[in-house]
């Protein structure tokens, strides 16, 4: 997928400037960038929630999967029914789907991102974070999607299942081959999944490369200032006493 | 009633003006659709079957209506500009003036009622909320919670009657009906105010809560800020935009109600002149309070706009 | 709504209200077959009467009864109650609804209108109605109809506008869900609830609005009668025989009183899910052993204690030394906000704190005068909550909001607080702090107004700093400088500090010595150095496993921690990360002390 001159206007306010960004196949591009750099935006406009200015092209059908787990899924519908709903009606032959022929369909997407069949039959409220993250996903494979946007999706879990949700994620693009646009505030998440790195600022793009490259040898000074500030763990690396010098 | 930031607050005022205006346009032609919507002829409804025709062909003649529709949509508007709303069918007096004579009493019973409720259920419903706050002291919440609600249901009229009955009829202390003097605001005033107090009591209280669940609140308790100042600085202030906001439309809730009580109490005020007017099918005098009653509503809630801008430190126009 | 109505009677006024709906349909059922007769019976020689053995109510102008008249006015009051709400909220959820389907321009001009209706008061409205519809029981309905429903046109439309941006409706449209199937299968089952609730109150305000129509004269005209036209009748002799107002007041009053009574108590279930249950206070022998004189925190077995067995926090211990920066580490439902809300007294009803010992600053919290106590920490304890954008008063300057801790507890003049509140400013590196002090909250960025927050805990004199997730909501680069911010503060005034968080890299990059909270209890407590690769607690060192930082190896898994954390009301007896835990052994089942590991090293484990 290509994203070309892509523009997003709120009035006068113009949330995302002239973006212009590939997504290769079987490949996870991660978008960083701070509160109001217009990362989520972008995620939305390529999903088609929101109208823009610019291109896209190629990448076939887009899905996204939201920030919050806990607004994500109908309140009132299974975890088998919200997944069901995007259980395209025909199969790849052609052949519309039976009842037994969804339900398979249902099990598989469960099995893709490792949830038991039984939860199929219970109610969001009975997940926990991570477990409706993994059926938010699942609902989004059911459209078998060219491209799968993921926006923030492990901004609201716990960092002991974060884990799991970021594995699945790699796990995807290792298996299916699923290209996958993985947006993050989190520099270190978006380091740990993505092959590209793109960042974002007030609206415009202004860094991209090969994750190892952004990571090691930024360009732009704001970049530089992003990973600057990444919070690390004293011991791993130079610790803490840098904050009170620097 | 949000104030939106984008765009600046002049073009909010811009925005909210338009809409006056704009409404003020659709009350003018409801208030002069509605004598054309009764069904079958007006005039004739009003004077009766055993009218002769000439008289009613003459009384067509001098409302106007027998011309076109946009004419005599522009001969109204033209005679409302000029201070003129017809004549009453019944007693030929210029509806203007039965206007005039009359509005100021029904102002002053619902904004006398309006403040009386104000004054008693802000501190009120701000204590208990206080008091009941995370479902501490049952009994008060219950209390409160039952008799509110029980106060809330029972319309102004019924308050109205056994207000009447007790303390006029039965005890003799007020007077029953009229505009007589001072004790004869005191029944009508207390029957108008009865429900909307509690109304605000309860709103009084939620909003309270609201408050006392914030994170401003939090640090504020935890700054270890007297009593009197944490509510009175820190709580009261945020929950007056709400208060007032369901006080504008309690205000003209109250002008409504007030129909109800000046029927009861015979109060010269507009009310009890609608209810005349309308079952004697006097439609001029109708149709000239119904327009009243409307741009008092809508002048009512513009002031609240208006007010609330200026309350809420977010809107900036203080500083205008 | 069958929830809702199992759950109903647990309030009086909802048994009330019940019961009084009840009531009112029964009478409508059985009013006219029972008593229509009599209601109907003209008696020559009884007419206008007052009350009598024979007529409790009286009987009015042809000599009917009354009393039987209330009873059968019932049927109809109601029936035509049940017409104006059903005719309110059909037309209400259909003007409701058809912004959502029209195009764009006319979708705001039926907004618009009922935004401007919603604003008319509902009597109004029933009387222009009914000038057009002409006086009588239809002209009533009709405008006591249209008087409800713009309340409900309102009501569908914020609703429907609120699901139609949920994430789920989103994602659902992104899955090519046809708009059809998406309002039945997503917005209807999720405002149908709410709707129904406020159709129960509506047929009050709708019976309420008929009566006092007919009691104006402009509702249901003789020879049929309801409530309202009786009492009209029965007004109109009120100084003769004010007894015959009673019977229909009366009725109209209880039906009124039932109505909004049912309608509260269904709301208020909808509305509110938990159901407290009985409280109860664990024991705390007070702790034998000397205080530490230099400690400036001293927490020896702290308990929070909700009702129904819920004990979020539970024999906590933890010593904080002058100066120094402890870490208070673990995630969502561990209990460290609520360890630090205990601290700071700040434990909302019903929560229930006890303790061994609590010490700030030398002086047993537990012993002081509540005065002294307030002051200690109003002035020696400074707090920092996570949000910013809530932390500060909205409807109060900046300046103010510090000025009076200084006036309050120091005792200082408006003019002295106040130049100290510029200072505190101005020392939290804020712009202008004078300019800044005279400001509202809203027209400082998130940063600025953590800043501020952080002066506020300065206007004292801090011996301690207690700060809750304070970067939690800020960008990174915002974070590291309030980080930063607080480093500088603490080693400036001397005051230690604790820090909130579940993010473990932060702790790591601010802090001198780490506890890390599971399930309500520390489970170890180490020098911030060990952290990375020292830890001995299988959960700690998991936890610093499962953080992708920016040297992680990018070719394995992650790791991560299979199951959750038992909820508060959950904990067992033994270790409460066994069901988590590689290590787990059957020694288990009985649960570790948390005992001196190392050197300022203390871990909770069998197989550390």
């Amino acid at each position: 997928m290509r994203i070309e001159n892509l523009t997003v206007r709120y009035g006068a306010f113009t949330a995302v400037d002239d973006v212009t960004l590939e997504v290769p196949p079987g490949a996870i591009v991660g978008l960083v960038g701070e509160s109001g750099s217009g990362k989520s935006t972008l995620a939305r406009a390529v999903s088609g929630l929101v109208p823009y200015e610019g291109g896209i092209r190629g990448g076939g059908t887009v899905q996204m999967v939201f920030q919050d787990p806990y607004a994500s899924l109908d309140p009132r519908m299974t975890v088998g029914a919200s997944v069901g709903e995007g259980v395209r009606p025909r199969a790849e032959d052609g052949a519309r789907l039976s009842r037994a022929g969804r339900r398979a369909e249902v099990e598989r997407l469960l099995g893709l991102v490792s949830l038991p069949l039984e939860l199929a039959g219970r109610y969001p409220r009975e997940l926990s974070g991570g477990q409706r993250q993994r059926v938010a996903v699942a609902r989004a494979l059911g459209a078998r999607p060219g491209v799968l946007v993921a926006d923030e999706i492990t901004s609201a879990l716990d960092v002991s299942v974060q884990g799991a949700v970021l594995n699945l994620v790699r796990r995807l693009r290792d298996e299916l081959g699923l290209s996958i646009l993985f947006i993050s505030h989190n520099l270190a998440v978006v380091r740990y999944v993505s092959d590209v790195v793109a960042v974002m600022r007030q609206g415009r793009l202004v860094e991209m490369g090969p994750t190892e490259k952004v990571v090691a040898a930024p360009e732009h000074e704001y970049t530089r200032e992003l990973l600057d500030a990444v919070p690390r763990l004293a011991g791993r690396q130079d610790p803490a006493r840098g904050l009170i010098t620097g | 009633m949000t104030f939106s930031r984008r765009g600046g607050r002049g073009s909010f005022w811009r925005r909210r003006l338009v809409r006056f205006v704009v409404s003020l346009i659709a009350l003018l032609l409801a208030s002069f659709a509605m004598i054309h919507l009764i069904p079958g002829d007006p005039v004739r409804a009003s004077l009766g079957p055993a009218a002769p025709a000439e008289l009613v062909a003459a009384r067509r003649a001098a409302l106007g209506l027998d011309q076109p529709l946009p004419v005599q949509f522009a001969h109204y508007t033209r005679d409302l500009l000029s201070g003129n709303m017809g004549t009453s069918f019944l007693s030929g007096e210029p509806v203007t003036g039965v206007i005039a004579a009359r509005l100021p009493n029904t102002l002053t019973l619902a904004v006398l009622a309006a403040l009386l409720a104000l004054a008693v259920a802000v501190p009120l419903g701000m204590w208990a909320g206080v008091r009941t706050e995370n479902g501490r002291h049952r009994g008060t919440d219950v209390t409160f919670g039952s008799v509110t609600g029980t106060a809330v249901a029972v319309p102004e009229f019924l308050y109205s009657i056994a207000l009447v009955s007790v303390f006029a009829i039965g005890l003799g202390w007020f007077p029953p009906a009229g505009r007589t003097g001072l004790t004869s605001w005191v029944l009508p005033i207390l029957a108008l105010a009865i429900g909307p107090t509690a109304m605000i009591a309860r709103l009084s209280r939620v909003e309270t809560q609201r408050e006392l669940g914030t994170e401003y609140v939090r640090l504020a308790r935890a700054k270890r800020l007297p009593a009197p100042r944490l509510y009175l600085r820190h709580v009261l202030p945020n929950t007056l935009t709400a208060t007032l906001t369901v006080g504008g439309l309690l205000l003209t809730a109250l002008i409504a109600g007030s129909v109800l009580v000046e029927y009861v109490f015979a109060w010269p005020g507009l009310g009890l002149k609608i209810v005349e007017s309308i079952t004697q099918k006097d439609y001029p005098v109708a149709q000239g309070v119904i327009l009243v009653y409307g741009t008092i509503v809508l002048v009512v809630n513009l002031l609240v706009d208006v007010l609330l801008g200026w309350l809420d430190p977010t809107s900036d126009i203080r500083e205008a | 709504m069958g929830r809702l109505i199992r759950r109903l009677p647990s309030s009086p006024a909802a048994v009330a209200g019940a019961v009084l709906v009840t009531l009112m349909v029964i009478l409508a059922i059985i009013g006219p077959p029972i008593w229509g007769a009599a209601a109907e019976r003209i008696d020559p020689a009884a007419i206008l009467q007052g009350s009598s053995a024979a007529h409790p109510l009286g009987t009015d102008n042809l000599g009917r009864d009354l009393l039987a008249r209330v009873l059968v006015a019932g049927r109809y009051s109601l029936t035509l109650a049940l017409l104006a709400a059903l005719i309110g909220a059909g037309a209400g959820i259909v003007l409701g609804a058809l912004p959502s389907v029209l195009p764009r321009r006319a979708a705001r001009l039926v907004t618009g209108t009922v935004n401007a209706l919603v604003a008319f008061p509902g009597l109004l409205l029933a009387m222009f109605t009914a000038v057009i519809a002409g006086l009588g029981a239809k002209g009533a309905v009709l405008g006591i109809g249209a008087a409800i429903a713009p309340g409900f046109a309102r009501l569908t439309q914020t609703m429907a506008a609120s699901i139609a941006g949920a994430d789920y409706v989103a994602a659902a449209r992104m899955l090519g869900v046809s708009r059809a199937r998406i309002l039945v299968r997503h917005v209807l089952p999720n405002i149908a609830e709410p709707l129904i609730l406020n159709l129960t109150q509506a047929l009050g305000g709708a019976l309420l609005g008929l009566a006092g129509m007919s009691f104006l004269g402009l509702g249901v005209q003789p020879p049929a009668f309801d409530w309202g036209r009786l009492l009209f009748d029965g007004f109109a002799r009120i100084y003769v025989t004010p007894e015959v107002a009673l019977g229909p007041a009366l009725a109209v009053a209880l039906a009124g009183i039932g109505f909004n009574l049912l309608g509260d108590a269904l709301a208020k279930v909808a509305s509110r899910t938990a159901v407290p249950g009985k409280l109860s206070v664990p024991v705390v022998p007070p702790e034998q052993g000397e205080p530490d004189p230099g400690a400036v925190l001293e927490v020896k077995d702290l308990s929070v204690t909700f009702p129904g067995g819920v004990q979020p926090v539970r024999e906590l211990s933890l010593t904080v030394a002058p100066g120094e920066i402890v870490g208070l580490v673990g995630e969502s439902g561990s209990g460290k906000s609520l360890t630090a809300a205990a601290v700071g007294g700040l434990v909302p009803y019903p929560g229930a704190v006890t303790s061994g010992r609590l010490r700030l600053c030398g002086a047993d919290l537990g012993e002081l005068p509540e005065a002294e106590r307030r002051k200690l920490l109003g002035t020696s304890l400074a707090m920092v909550f996570q949000d910013p954008m809530a932390s500060l008063n909205p409807a109060l300057k900046v300046g103010g909001q510090l000025a009076e801790v200084s006036i309050v507890h120091q005792g200082a003049s408006r003019a002295d607080a106040r130049r100290r509140a510029v200072d505190r400013l101005g020392h939290v590196h804020l712009p202008e702090p004078e300019k800044q002090a005279r400001r509202h909250p809203h027209q400082l960025s998130g940063g600025m107004r953590q800043r501020a927050v952080i002066a506020m805990g300065l206007m004292g004199t801090p011996k301690l700093i207690i700060a809750d997730e304070p970067t939690t909501a800020l960008d990174v680069t915002v974070q590291r400088q309030i980080l930063r911010l607080l480093r500088e503060v603490t080693e400036e005034t001397g005051s230690a500090a604790l820090f909130i968080s579940h993010d473990i890299a932060v702790v790591g990059e601010l802090c001198d010595r780490v506890a890390v909270m599971y399930a309500g209890r520390v489970v170890e407590e180490l020098p911030v150095e060990q952290l990375a690769t020292g830890a001995a607690h299988p959960y700690t060192r998991a936890l610093v496993a499962s953080l992708p930082d920016m040297d992680t190896d990018r070719s394995g898994p992650l790791a991560s921690i299979p199951g959750r954390q038992p909820s508060p009301g959950q904990v067992g007896a033994g270790c409460a990360f066994t069901d988590r835990c590689p290590l787990a052994t059957a020694r288990c089942a009985e649960r570790p002390p948390l005992v001196t590991y190392g050197k300022a090293h203390r871990v909770a484990c069998w197989e550390a």
